[in-house]
């Protein structure tokens, strides 16, 4: 359990940190998204791993510990809130610049699409 | 009532910000001003409360709904976070104030948002253990997002993306780090942490060594430490000026939780896990105050030039979180005090300069002579010359202490060359910008701007914080001595067994 729960975490956090990387503003947030989850998943473990473990004391013969389940709730609804702010940032961003680039600037485009450009100028003339 | 104190300056700004959203103050902004100002007067008196019956008492703690420590919310109030908590409440009215001059009407909710980031803020100084810290971070985060986006536009956007994206990295790393700290640790509460660090051994000590670095790296990125404070000057120079004066502080906060978390939790005593941050922090303070100067002699407009001086005195009291000495630390928070207010009170000049030179703004080029130039040339001076840290001001005294306490460490040869360096490149570059603002003047009549009262008014508390500070630099300098007295000696430890709540 614990192999295949660490395997998880860790393919979410790369493909988080892959999409973060990105130049436009929706794979960046997607990437957030998905490291927010691998957290949420992370924050979870660290009170140990544990099957049919009631968090209540007096329940279960054996019982998980309660206090991440809470930090997992805190961190999700900060979680949520954050990415709903960030979403309607990118809208506004994108209203503002005229692009999703992060950098605002269509400069920072993929180096493919900056030499498109300077073929199709070079047809013109 | 005198039992529930500390959690008031976190519940007035909660309250009052509330209050704002809810007729008749959602629709009538002088009602909101009023409201405002008043929550700021009554935080400061309770703060000022606090300071005064936590420095005759000792250490104040609050057990939110009496769970007992280490188990729930703990509140810890000792000199440290006290004097934080006047020095917050003090900015807050200035740019409150300054605020009501007309510059809150430019979006609908620049007063509640204040408010909420006050209550992060405070609520960060006052809180005894690390997930709450990350929850208050969280509070004064999203409030300053929506802050510098006040009054809209394309640079506040573009500067805004960067700010939030970069910050929910941070906040993630954040996490990671706690759920390492709580695996490892078994607890979050920061003096039981300091009770059980030294007995951490084995394969975890590696993981709270990992623990305890990532949060370096997230506290650095608060307090703009080099590899992260890229963000810095593009946000603090795009924010409305209010604004940019209150985020001072924000960078402080940073430093601050260094302090609260790598001094108090994983100081001398702390076993495997010893000074484990100095090492790291030590070379990056110095470069962080290397590439401070060579941004602020390269700046082109008031603003950027004072966003720099910001990454200026975090360099300064990095070197002061590095050297990690009881005089350090002392000294630390005396140049913390005045740089937090003199940076609020260069970005309220700037804002006035902007206001008062029409097109030309902020840029250092010839214009035409703005109204009023004597009066605001005049407070300008003033700042400038604190800002430098030139005597009789409280820049001097902060620069002196910090050099008297790295000589006692042995560790002068390196920090006093950069520090004396800083205030060189902030004479040379003030003095360009005070002389190309105000005498470099085309002619040509001058705009008939002027500047509001209430805008005087935050100027006006910030500089009668600067004169105080000079004034009763003897007691304050005791004071801090004290301060860091109270973080080195730890928590009381024996309070978490019986619970503090009575």
């Amino acid at each position: 359990m614990e192999f295949s729960f660490a395997l998880g975490v860790g393919f979410l956090t790369g493909a988080g940190v892959f999409l973060m990387l990105r130049g436009q503003t929706f794979p960046v947030i997607l990437g957030l998204t998905l490291l927010s989850y691998a957290v949420n998943l992370f924050l979870f473990a660290s009170g140990r791993l544990m099957i049919n473990g009631a968090a209540i004391l007096g329940t279960a013969e054996s019982y998980s510990d309660p206090l991440p389940q809470a930090l997992v709730l805190t961190a999700i609804v900060i979680g949520f809130a954050m990415t709903a702010f960030v979403i309607i940032l990118a809208i506004r961003s994108r209203t503002d610049m005229g692009n999703d680039q992060v950098d605002g600037r269509e400069a920072s485009l993929a180096h493919g699409e900056l030499l498109d450009r300077k073929q199709r100028k070079e047809q013109n003339r | 009532m005198m039992t529930h104190l500390p959690v008031l300056p976190i519940l007035i700004p909660l309250i009052v910000g509330a209050l704002m959203l809810i007729p008749p103050f959602s629709r009538i902004t002088v009602y909101r001003r009023v409201l405002g100002t008043l929550a700021s007067l009554l935080m400061l008196a309770v703060a000022v409360l606090l300071l005064v019956e936590v420095d005759a008492q000792g250490v104040h703690l609050y057990a939110v709904g009496e769970w007992r420590p280490p188990f729930g919310i703990l509140m810890v109030v000792d000199r440290l976070a006290a004097i934080l908590l006047v020095l917050t409440s003090v900015l807050v009215l200035a740019v409150q104030l300054y605020a009501s001059a007309g510059e809150d009407e430019h979006g609908p909710f620049f007063q509640p948002l204040l408010m909420f980031q006050v209550m992060g803020i405070q609520g960060a100084f006052l809180t005894g253990d690390i997930f709450n810290l990350f929850v208050f971070f969280e509070v004064l985060l999203i409030a300053s997002y929506g802050l510098i986006i006040h009054g809209g536009g394309k640079q506040k956007t573009a500067a805004n993306v960067h700010y939030v994206i970069l910050n929910l990295a941070g906040s993630a790393l954040f996490l990671i780090a706690l759920g390492v700290l709580y695996g490892t640790f078994g607890t979050l509460n920061m003096a039981d942490m300091a009770r059980i660090a030294p007995t951490i051994e084995g394969g975890s000590l590696t993981l709270a060594r990992s623990g305890a670095l990532l949060l370096v790296v997230v506290f650095g990125l608060k307090s703009a430490m080099l590899p992260l404070q890229f963000w810095l000057p593009k946000a603090y120079s795009a924010a409305p000026a209010p604004v940019a004066a209150l985020f001072a502080i924000m960078t402080k906060v940073g430093i601050y939780s260094l302090w609260r978390v790598h001094l108090g939790i994983f100081g001398e005593d702390a076993g495997g896990l010893a000074n484990i941050a100095q090492p790291w922090i030590w070379p990056l303070a110095w470069l962080t105050l290397l590439i401070g100067m060579v941004s602020v002699l390269s700046s082109q407009t008031l603003r950027s030039l004072a966003a720099n001086l910001v990454i200026v005195s975090v360099g300064s009291l990095l070197l002061m979180v590095a050297t990690a000495t009881h005089a350090s630390t002392s000294a630390g928070l005396y140049y913390l005090i005045h740089s937090t207010l003199t940076t609020a009170l260069i970005f309220l000049i700037a804002g006035l300069i902007v206001s008062l030179r029409g097109p030309a703004e902020d840029r250092f080029v010839s214009a035409r002579a703005m109204p009023q130039a004597g009066l605001v040339g005049g407070v300008f001076f003033v700042t400038a010359l604190a800002l430098i840290g030139m005597p009789p001001l409280s820049g001097f005294i902060g620069k002196v202490l910090m050099m008297q306490a790295t000589l006692a460490s042995q560790s002068a040869d390196w920090i006093w060359p950069p520090l004396l360096l800083a205030s060189l490149a902030a004479l040379v570059a003030l003095s360009r910008a005070g002389s190309t603002l105000f005498w470099r003047t085309r002619d040509g009549k001058s705009g008939n701007n002027t500047v509001h009262p209430l805008q005087w008014g935050g100027v006006y508390v910030l500089m009668v914080a600067l004169v105080a500070m000079v004034v009763g630099a003897g007691w304050l300098t005791e004071f801090t001595e004290r301060a860091a007295t109270d973080l080195f000696q730890g928590m009381d430890t024996s309070l978490l067994m019986t619970g503090g709540a009575e």
